[in-house]
């Protein structure tokens, strides 16, 4: 290296002198930071809320419910469970899917119910 | 946390950013102000990157596989500024607004010799292609090694040396002659 860029390099190292940030940076940074973690929070609430209004969402919690009430509910669940794809498939959108859903669900609880 | 370094919750993931945070807010504002030339848009820049950083911090974890995350996030203050001068279509405006401020204590006689001599050089840096002119910011301002450089810059740590040596070299004729092609052979 020559003595000329030596020198030039001293002389970078002090005009680009690490610069502090301002006093006023450092909190609205903090509350930036401390913003982001309780949108992510409130995010991970909101779409757990939103995914139970999801029927597509049901069918665990549903199924998990029904084990407990014997064989012919099983039955019924998993008769449900099967034309989970083919309700999906006959459905334009998530409200169509809905209706369907409970239209199978009362289906099935009309076959499980004693007929008076 | 456990044996592989990762965190595995979002706590531990929030603590570990503010970690870097911590560490790190004075070289990426340093960065800032040196590519944008005045505080206020340095800040703003600043608190950009960090906003990016955050949203993509847990991927950068895991994939640095324990290196250093200082590259990483001047990366995203490097390309964060490119989009500050495509979006408003504007360069620095002057070399840097405080130049004068930045430089050590001196003598009275020496000071302004000294501030002479600093804004020169700084006036010098503004005027290398960009390339060249954020390798020196990196090394000089920030302290960054050729391979922390490279990283940042995603190029190899053998064009990055060069990089730097011509940078070097073209600012040397700048400030010497005032010649933009400086004193490279090539």
């Amino acid at each position: 290296m020559s003595s000329g860029a030596a020198e030039l390099e001293a002389l970078l190292r002090e005009a680009l002198a690490p610069v502090e940030p301002p006093a006023e940076l450092v909190p609205r940074l903090e509350r930036m930071l401390v913003s982001l973690r309780e949108l992510a929070q409130e995010e991970l609430e909101g779409w757990e809320l939103s995914a139970m209004r999801d029927p597509r969402n049901w069918v665990r919690p549903a199924a998990a419910a029904a084990l407990g009430l014997g064989a012919g509910t099983a039955l019924a669940v998993l008769r449900f469970r099967t034309r989970h794809r083919e309700r999906a498939a006959l459905s334009a959108n998530l409200l169509e899917l809905a209706q369907r859903t409970v239209k199978d669900l009362a289906e099935e609880a009309r076959r499980l119910l004693p007929s008076s | 946390m456990q044996d592989d370094g990762q965190p595995h919750s979002k706590a531990e993931l929030d603590a570990r950013f503010s970690e870097l945070y911590r560490e790190h807010l004075r070289d990426v504002y340093s960065y800032s102000y040196y590519r944008v030339g005045n505080h206020h848009d340095a800040e703003d820049l600043t608190e950009q990157t960090f906003l990016q950083a955050y949203r993509h911090f847990e991927r950068a974890l895991r994939e640095s596989r324990g290196r250093p995350l200082r590259p990483w996030l001047i990366r995203i203050a490097h390309n964060l500024a490119a989009n500050f001068y495509r979006d408003r279509s504007r360069r620095p405006e002057s070399a840097i607004e405080d130049a004068g401020m930045i430089s050590a204590p001196h003598t009275t006689e020496s000071l302004v010799e000294g501030r002479e001599e600093l804004k020169t050089v700084l006036a010098g840096v503004q005027r290398l292609p960009d390339d060249r002119r954020e390798a020196l910011i990196m090394r000089f301002a920030l302290g960054m090694d050729n391979r922390e450089i490279a990283r940042a810059l995603g190029r190899t740590d053998g064009a990055t040396k060069v990089l730097l040596h011509r940078a070097i070299r073209q600012l040397e004729g700048i400030v010497l002659n005032g010649s933009e092609n400086g004193t490279e052979m090539s």
